[in-house]
């Protein structure tokens, strides 16, 4: 069922040096995508705070990033004389190493209209991705964990207290927001039925509600764990208004403090990446992937689906970058009481309403009465944990009086 | 609606103009009365005005400028008085480009022109002597290699440059308050600055 065709066969010399070239394509996609997106940034919130950005590095300051990476390398790599050299040296890794892997699940082409998104290269059935495993998008979720140790080691290593607070404050967040994000994820997986990231996107690729909306799960979800899922993602990321890891006015810059040089190259690199990648998941997932209409003339089908898939990250990627020309920073109890006290209830009410409502139509009951049913009990689950939440402020607040 | 309206302002900015000068390239005009390197002014016989009486570095706050005075030769003298300034030396490494020194000078021999952007490779090119700052025979500064003098910056660089009036009068309207000067004469007065009707008038 699930699986590259390619590999289904026996693997041969040329299978191995398929694989090899779409490791290839996706690294080079990945680093060329980093480098533009930093460019975008720079020159987006520029835009939206009224400057002008990167104009001096070639045209429009696209090399910008290129000459901050080559003035990063010639920097004198410094380790602090009370910094764990050892792990030191690994978080950078650690962060950016993640984000290559769970970018290697995500489709970046083929057409999923008519053809299933098998592509054909070199005469060989395939898949426009690196890796199409079993595990599908739980590996995105490990990924993201693990991402986060380089974070917290950075922080823990460095020997020094700015970047200590950082790396306490990088666990705190991203142990609230994990769970936000992996129950957000599970409706996806109700809804598809498949973990695999490709199955996901050939589920949405058919036809939608009243064959006008497309057949994707943010609607088919319901808006909830897409919005859910978006809000994690950016606190996961790191990114504003979620962006206490790298507070800088409270923080002097956050785990990256001590590093210089290409090392803190990495981190900027992987903070990129993350971003990227996980617009590019949010887009396989919730927004149909490169799946879209394939019209023109037949030399256009294959260049089609890329264009979609870049257009709709695309959108992510302005957003995020708008959103940090917007919002200011949240507080640390505000950040806690959203991830615990709003997402994870949200996303776990949300996952057994469509839970009930998907056993009600396999069992073939009565969708009416399991909609009433279960959004009535949905209710006394709000009602009570509103209350609970707030019971617990009451004396608080009378012990202030 | 606060937050989605935030967005709505980020968002209306992006098909704003920007009022960015691309620096280097274009550069902005600059205020009439901008500190900026000095000149040492002569009359318009060609004599040199300082006379070395060493206000101006009574009166530096940085101590970047150093003077000696000597008696003017009988057979040939430099400045119409008694004396004349012998060295005279800017540490613009030092200067604060205050104009405490325009304001102290008692004959107008030091102001400043409106070039700031300059630079140096090594500590002796940073100390300009008299033979750096005294304006040419056509009454204009010296343009020095690391200097970046733009159309517009070496004009006006006189006495017409002072801060405040003679004797602290704010009422200098229409008052020739300077004396004459190589290669310009004497300068026509300078307007009024109280935005009032009759401030038209005179060089602005």
């Amino acid at each position: 069922m699930f699986g590259d065709p390619l590999l289904a066969g026996d693997i041969g010399l040329a299978e191995v040096l398929i694989v090899l070239f779409k490791a290839a394509i996706t690294f080079g996609i990945m680093l060329g995508s980093v480098i533009l997106m930093i460019w975008f940034e720079r020159k987006v919130i520029a835009d939206l705070q009224n400057r002008v950005g990167p104009n001096q590095a070639g045209p429009w300051g696209l090399l910008q990033t290129l000459a901050d990476g080559i003035k990063l390398i010639f920097k004198q790599d410094l380790v602090p004389s009370k910094a764990d050299r050892f792990m030191f040296a690994l978080a950078p890794l650690l962060a950016m190493v993640p984000a290559f892997i769970s970018f290697a699940i995500v489709p970046l082409g083929g057409n999923f209209q008519d053809k299933g998104g098998v592509v054909s290269w070199f005469g060989h059935d395939t898949y426009f991705q690196l890796a199409d495993p079993p595990i599908g998008f739980l590996l995105l979720l490990a990924m993201s964990s693990v991402a986060v140790y380089g974070t917290m080691l950075a922080g823990w290593s460095s020997g020094s207290k700015y970047p200590l607070l950082s790396g306490i404050r990088a666990t705190a967040q991203a142990i609230s927001y994990e769970a936000a994000l992996a129950l957000s994820l599970v409706s996806v997986l109700l809804i598809s039925g498949s973990l695999s990231t490709h199955d996901i996107v050939v589920k949405q690729a058919g036809e939608g509600f009243l064959g006008f909306f497309p057949n994707w799960n943010i609607i088919v979800t319901g808006i909830v764990p897409f919005v859910v899922f978006l809000i994690a993602a950016t606190a996961e990321l790191g990114r504003t208004p979620f962006d206490l890891i790298e507070a800088e006015q409270e923080l002097t810059g956050g785990y990256n403090t001590e590093y210089s040089s290409i090392r803190f190259g990495h981190f900027y690199l992987a903070e990129y990446m993350n971003l990227i990648t996980m617009s590019s998941i949010m887009v396989t997932l919730f927004l149909g992937g490169p799946a879209g209409p394939i019209f023109g003339p037949s030399i256009l089908h294959p260049v089609l689906p890329v264009v979609w898939f870049v257009l709709k990250v695309l959108m992510f990627l302005f957003a995020a970058v708008w959103a940090r020309a917007t919002l200011p920073r949240l507080r640390y109890d505000q950040l806690m009481d959203l991830g615990w006290k709003a997402l994870i209830p949200i996303a776990l009410g949300w996952v057994l309403l469509l839970a009930a409502l998907q056993v009600g139509n396999d069992q073939n009951w009565n969708m009416g009465l399991v909609m009433v049913v279960s959004l009535g009990v949905l209710f006394v689950g709000a009602f009570l944990l509103f209350s609970a939440l707030s019971a617990s402020r009451q004396p608080e607040l009378e012990e202030v009086i | 609606m606060g937050v989605l309206g935030g967005f709505a302002v980020t968002f209306k900015k992006l098909f704003e103009d920007r009022s960015t000068t691309p620096y280097p390239e274009q550069k902005r005009e600059k205020a009439p009365r901008t500190h900026g390197r000095h000149v040492l002014n002569r009359y318009e016989d060609g004599m040199e005005k300082c006379i070395g009486c060493e206000l101006c570095a009574g009166v530096c706050p940085a101590r970047c400028i150093y003077v000696r005075g000597a008696e003017n030769p009988i057979d040939d003298p430099v400045s119409p008085g008694e004396r004349y300034g012998y060295v005279y030396e800017i540490n613009y490494l030092r200067c604060i480009h205050c104009d405490l020194c325009v304001e102290a000078c008692p004959t107008e021999a030091i102001t400043e022109s409106k070039l700031f952007e300059f630079s140096f490779t090594n500590r002796d090119d940073a100390i300009y002597t008299k033979a750096e700052l005294v304006v040419d025979d056509q009454g204009l500064p010296k343009h020095l290699p690391w200097e970046d003098w733009r159309p517009g910056e070496e004009v006006n660089t006189s006495a017409w440059m002072r801060a405040t009036s003679p004797g602290g009068s704010a009422d200098y309207v229409g008052k020739v308050a300077w004396t004459a000067e190589l290669g310009f004469g004497v300068r026509a007065p300078e307007a009024g600055q109280r935005g009032e009707a009759s401030d038209t008038g005179g060089e602005a």
